[in-house]
């Protein structure tokens, strides 16, 4: 099937991005070293290749940094609401304007395909800021009382799939509230957070509001753990959120978790096939399903199995796995060695309780880290693979009978992020949707995402909604 | 040496995207606060009204269907000119209001956050003025809001920029489009905010700026069929109760003069003004006994 198409490479250009050779912390509007002076580096996930060195920040500089965002959060917050709005749009802006540099260095950085960073991440960061730059002199208006205060200094730790889009999720709506941030952008993905520091000093944005400590797990659990923090905020694993909740029990400070996911897809037998088709590769391709919403359960109504499934298995043997700079790419890199390790663990575990595993003819690329978009039929809800979170390019598939059948299987998790529906009937799919214990259902359409919708989870997603009218409570006193 | 002489702008009217004058031909004497000659201003007639109402309708339906991310991206762009304009603006205001170099200047910076304010509010208004309904049955059922249609204002007669741009900026952010009559005796910054329009990403027609007798030009507007709203703020009280009187033939939306401070921050009034609200009803159906609820 892929032999069909022969495409030329087009590949994007580096040339539109500089990566210094070394980035400090950014800390109270400077960048500066670890205080221990200790380094790591990033790779670029699809070809190894050393991007730069970033700074390991340690506990001090952790106090550093929440001591700037401290003192800065006197001015900022009392700032009026019109003139932090405008800051905001300023970011907004320069963010549009820069949007195919960041796209190009966040591909570079995170193995996705540039045509992902280009028209999903980029565009979204962009608009969030600009939503949320909106809300800066509106909050008496949001629904949360007259006089909506902010909280104080937060805390954030953002995960590598997304990291700038994550960023802006976080950043733009503490800032907006009138709160300032220390953030921690993830291990393997640190660079696009450091070209945002540069785009705060070129908004001209007031020193110490916004800090970036780059570091491991270990940078991350003394900034939450820090007692200047006033408001928690993390997009990562359920294990580690849990680990959160516990380390700010019995403290004031507010929590807001957006966690794993392994979301249901369902198929009905009047769903439109060929959309339906679409839908189930974005849901579970898009990112290389390194996305906590994937739509990771295929529950598909057994009347349409065989149609849909060849259907599916037609359109995985088109998509195009390799360069993430290249224009055509459809699949990318996975993020680094360690989930790359996760992702095949988890696949054999497939094969090894009896489900029976599917991947098109595809060739991989010899260095950097891949897995190929894979299927498994004749899963049943017992597997690790129905069950654990993947974060790779593996759809599981589940068939179901009847709608309440689909429900009792969608909802079968100890997650509730995502869901979809697939269905021509209206009123089937707003009772579906209404059963389903889920933050998100997409019906007809799957990963979409707008800067005024809310975004999180049920149960071990998490807790709080981030995006819409929503998203500015969790950085509200309310 | 001799000082140079200045070129003088022919202030036009801004009439679907384009400049034209009057189609009447006539013009009428703009002078400052001391009586001194500023320009002539287009002395608009009532066809030049229809006119720019057939523009408004025209630009209506890709205005209010372009996304509120879109129109907000507009609306703020509209900011970013002017602040690039905002020396100019400074001085037409100071001319036609009488005002210090530094008050003119408060009015002109309080214009240009206006813009970004309404800028913020286009993909938000549906978020306070919409929702989901409870009904008792099974039924889904959400209301939004959509923008009623063309509005044609009279505008602030004092506040000759300031309380323009107040009026203008909620009516377009709703996703309307408008026809304004600008303040009769200070009209030159309205007709050259049409210039910061033209080259702002406002698409041709969604703002529509006329200068001349509100009395001459009103009527007809708000007896207008194809008119779906009528602002009053700049309307005196005689010429305000005639032109809503007339506005019910149709029974256009209606927004009554009231005592406003431009300066101010304004609150969510007009952009409720104009907003129709629309309420969809879906059964949500049943599955009968079943589903967990894990």
């Amino acid at each position: 099937m892929a032999s069909l198409f022969e495409y030329a490479p087009a590949p994007e250009s580096r040339a539109v991005v500089d990566i210094a050779p070394s980035y400090g912390l950014f800390i109270d509007g400077e960048f500066r070293e670890a205080s221990d002076g200790r380094v790591f580096k990033t790779v670029s996930p699809s070809t190894e290749e050393v991007l730069s060195e970033v700074a390991q920040a340690t506990e001090a500089d952790v106090d550093a940094a929440v001591k700037a965002a401290r003192k800065a959060f006197e001015t900022w917050s009392a700032l009026p609401g019109s003139e932090r709005a405008k800051y905001l749009f300023r970011i907004a802006r320069i963010i549009q304007e820069r949007s195919r540099e960041l796209a190009v260095l966040e591909t570079l950085d995170n193995g996705k395909p540039i045509k992902e960073t280009r028209d999903a991440d980029l565009p979204l960061v962009a608009a969030h800021f600009f939503y949320y730059a909106g809300w800066a002199d509106k909050l008496e208006h949001a629904g949360f009382g007259p006089n909506p205060r902010p909280l104080g200094v937060a805390g954030q730790v953002i995960p590598w799939n997304f990291p700038l889009l994550m960023l802006a999720w976080k950043i733009a709506p503490a800032l907006a509230a009138g709160n300032t941030v220390v953030l921690k952008p993830a291990e393997t993905t640190p660079l696009s957070a450091l070209f945002f520091a540069d785009i705060c000093r070129q908004a001209g944005l007031p020193k110490g509001v916004v800090n970036i400590l780059t570091g491991d797990g270990s940078t991350g659990a003394a900034l939450v753990a820090h007692e200047g923090i006033a408001k928690v905020a993390f997009t990562g694993s359920t294990a580690v959120g849990k680990a959160i909740a516990r380390t700010v029990a019995g403290t004031d400070k507010k929590l807001t978790l957006e966690l794993g996911g392994k979301g249901a897809n369902i198929v009905f037998d009047d769903a439109p096939i060929d959309q339906a088709v679409e839908g189930i590769v974005h849901g579970i391709f898009f990112n290389q399903g390194q996305v906590c919403c994937a739509g990771s359960r295929l529950l598909v109504q057994e009347s349409i199995q065989d149609e849909l499934l060849d259907a599916l298995k037609r359109r995985m043997s088109t998509l195009r796995v390799g360069d993430p700079l290249d224009k055509n790419t459809d699949v990318g890199a996975i993020n680094s060695a360690e989930q790359l390790a996760r992702i095949t663990e988890l696949a054999d575990s497939g094969t090894a309780e009896g489900a029976e595993r599917w991947a098109p003819a595809c060739e991989l690329p010899s260095s950097g880290y891949w897995f190929a978009p894979t299927l498994f039929t004749n899963v049943t809800q017992a597997h690790r693979i129905a069950r654990e979170e993947i974060f790779g390019p593996v759809l599981s598939v589940l068939t179901f009978r009847t709608p309440a059948e689909a429900v009792a299987k969608a909802n079968n998790s100890q997650y509730g992020l995502s869901a979809g529906i697939w269905t021509e009937k209206g009123s089937r799919m707003l009772a579906v949707a209404s059963k389903l214990r889920a933050g998100v259902v997409w019906a007809n359409t799957f990963n979409k995402f707008d800067p005024t919708s809310p975004f999180g989870g049920y149960k071990e997603s998490g807790f709080g909604r981030e995006g819409g009218r929503h998203g500015l409570e969790a950085y509200l006193d309310v | 040496m001799s000082e140079r002489l200045s070129v003088f702008k022919t202030y036009k009217l801004f009439v679907g995207g384009k400049f034209p004058r009057s189609e009447s031909g006539r013009v009428y004497e703009v002078t400052d606060s001391k009586g001194n000659w500023l320009a002539n201003a287009p002395l608009s007639s009532r066809k030049d009204g229809r006119d720019a109402v057939v523009a408004a309708r025209k630009a209506f339906s890709a205005w209010s269907g372009a996304t509120a991310y879109n129109r907000g991206q507009i609306l703020y762009r509209v900011a970013e000119m002017l602040e690039g304009r905002r020396d100019q603006f400074v001085a037409e205001v100071a001319d036609a209001e009488g005002l210090s170099k530094a008050k003119a200047a408060a009015q002109v910076d309080a214009a240009i956050d206006r813009w970004v304010w309404y800028a913020g509010w286009t993909d938000k208004i549906a978020q306070i003025a919409g929702g989901t309904n409870p009904v008792a049955g099974p039924f889904f059922n959400v209301s939004s809001p959509e923008p009623t249609g063309v509005v044609a204002v009279v505008a602030p007669q004092a506040s000759s920029f300031l309380g323009l741009v107040s009026v203008i900026a909620p009516v377009i952010a709703a996703g309307n489009t408008v026809v304004v009559v600008a303040s009769e005796k200070a009209p030159l910054p309205a007709l050259s905010l049409g210039e910061v329009l033209a080259t702002s990403d406002v698409p041709g027609g969604v703002v529509n700026i006329l200068s001349g007798r509100a009395a001459e030009i009103m009527p007809s507007l708000a007896a207008h069929q194809d008119v779906n709203a009528i602002d009053l703020a700049g309307a005196g009280a005689e010429l305000a109760t005639e032109l809503e009187a007339a506005a019910a033939d149709n029974l256009k939306r209606v927004l009554r003069p009231q005592a406003v401070d431009w300066v101010a921050a304004p609150g969510t009034g007009r952009l409720m003004a104009f907003l129709e609200t629309k309420t969809v009803w879906h059964p949500t159906g049943s599955l009968g006994a079943g589903g967990s609820s894990y």
